[in-house]
């Protein structure tokens, strides 16, 4: 095997139910904190939705963005911009040519906001109540298109859309595009803002959310045998990846080495995880191989585990197909117990935290872990957090989404 | 009731600076909206929505490439409105 340029990170960005920053976010992680809170929205009574909680941004662009930036882009690409400027800034505004500067930025429903708002004008007032940005914010390239102006990176804006793995999606992406030599550092994550009845109603009535609307923030329970699905939330995370050469030779920073990639699709259901985990398995091994390493180097995963009945289980069974007798050794959490679900933007929401687990060689716990469902035989870190060992250390972070798309993102201490 | 030009002025510039970010202040009647303002058309057109909204008038698309400047915008609307 020819040696392939490692990539590494070098910037980190994030706006969750958590906090307005990664800084934030982790503290909240670490703190064990919940994102889920009632919804503060006249439609939950409006439309009699069966759900009435969600894990809402804990802070509103408008704290950081210009109002002209709120006026003029869906809340998709707002929390996109937010991120992804922190995320700059923190890989410390590197000046390099434009043309060599790219982005990947996923989302899995897009403008829906301004899609349903949009749709609204137009059947309460006419067509000429009907925003003229309506179709520049709704689309789906929009969070992409729109920090790839603000930053000015003119190597590619592209959006990856696969559900609930478009954020790592993106990642592996931006990878790629770094070493195939198409742009020297990427600006990579993902943005979800489906904060709305529609989404809302559309994700109960396939029975995918958590209705424990008396108890918000004990809602989200991977892996606990009382789970009865997702808490909906919404935010962006985003990377700044290049190679490590071009890293170090502008003095940068460096919390981790995106490792190794792997992606795969089930093609069994468009919405059921394979029971046996053969597809998410393979992504996993893959993630593991294409990053040099072998199964027993992994010291942790970042799980993908929504808090589905069905779905924790597929990936459990998919980690222990992927891993074997190696299972019981490798420390799971699962923290979208705290996030929520933030849809596109979970996975790249994960990577950052798998990524900080490296950097900072802690596994956060999984909350709201009472009784451990008999079917999960993974050990699951609940309650106190777990350090990693010194040393060469790495990590998995799995995502998955509707469609059957599973990516594995491998991170490697540097 | 109808509103005289300098509330049109005012009205006309708080829309440009919430659909543009353009300092209000700068939004004078012999303010050409692009070579001046630098607006586009998209973000014209979103000015022209809102105007229509905020002062009750139809603003046709054939019109709205007359109104070059500031001043042909306060007189349309002036000249045109409910």
């Amino acid at each position: 095997m020819t040696t392939t340029p490692r990539i590494v990170v070098t910037g980190l960005g994030a706006t969750t139910p958590l906090g307005g920053t990664v800084a934030e976010t982790w503290e909240g992680i670490l703190a064990g904190r919940s994102g889920a809170r009632p919804l503060d929205v006249p439609w939950v009574e409006q439309y009699d939705l069966p759900v009435s909680f969600a894990a809402t941004l804990a802070r509103p662009p408008e704290e950081t963005l210009a109002k002209v930036e709120v006026r003029r882009n869906d809340p998709s690409a707002q929390y996109a911009l937010v991120a992804a400027r922190e995320a700059w800034a923190d890989a410390g505004s590197p000046e390099i040519e434009p043309e060599r500067i790219g982005v990947a930025i996923g989302t899995g429903i897009g403008g829906v906001q301004t899609l349903l708002e949009q749709w609204d004008n137009l059947r309460e007032k006419g067509p000429r109540r009907v925003f003229p940005l309506a179709v520049p914010m709704l689309m789906a390239n929009s969070p992409s298109g729109t920090v790839s102006l603000d930053l000015g990176a003119r190597a590619g804006a592209h959006t990856t859309v696969s559900a609930c793995a478009s954020g790592a999606e993106a990642m592996g992406y931006a990878a790629e595009m770094i070493r195939s030599g198409r742009a020297d550092i990427v600006v990579a994550g993902g943005t979800e803002a489906a904060m709305h009845a529609l989404p809302v109603a559309g994700f109960a009535a396939m029975q995918a959310l958590s209705t424990r609307n008396d108890d918000p923030e004990r809602a989200s329970r991977p892996y606990d045998v009382d789970r009865d699905g997702f808490v909906l939330g919404e935010g962006a995370a985003v990377i700044v990846l290049e190679t490590e050469e071009h890293a170090k030779a502008r003095g940068a920073k460096i919390y981790a080495v995106l490792a190794g990639l792997g992606m795969s699709s089930d093609a069994h259901h468009i919405t059921a995880p394979e029971p046996e985990g053969a597809g998410a398995s393979r992504a996993m091994a893959e993630a593991v191989e294409s990053a040099g390493l072998a199964l027993s180097d992994i010291s942790h995963i970042n799980a993908h585990a929504t808090s589905t009945p069905v779905g924790d289980v597929a990936e459990a069974n998919a980690i222990r197909r992927a891993f074997g007798d190696h299972t019981d050794s490798i420390p799971v959490t699962g923290t979208k117990s705290m996030t929520g679900h933030l849809l596109g933007a979970a996975g790249a929401l994960e990577a950052v935290l798998t990524i900080l687990s490296v950097h900072h060689r802690v596994v956060p716990g999984t909350i709201n872990l009472d009784n451990l469902d008999p079917a999960i035989t993974l050990d699951v870190v609940s309650g106190e957090q777990r350090a990693l060992p010194d040393g060469d250390i790495a990590a998995l972070n799995n995502s998955f989404g509707f469609g059957g798309h599973n990516v594995a993102l491998a991170i490697r201490s540097i | 009731m109808a509103a005289n030009e300098q509330e049109i002025l005012a009205g006309l510039a708080e829309i440009v600076n919430e659909e543009t970010g353009i300092d209000a202040a700068s939004v004078e009647l012999d303010k050409s909206f692009t070579e001046d303002l630098d607006i586009d058309s998209l973000s014209m057109m979103t000015i022209v929505v809102n105007a229509e909204e905020k002062f009750g008038v139809r603003i046709p698309d054939d019109e709205v490439k007359n109104l070059k400047t500031v001043r042909d915008a306060v007189t349309y609307i002036q000249s045109n409105q409910g």
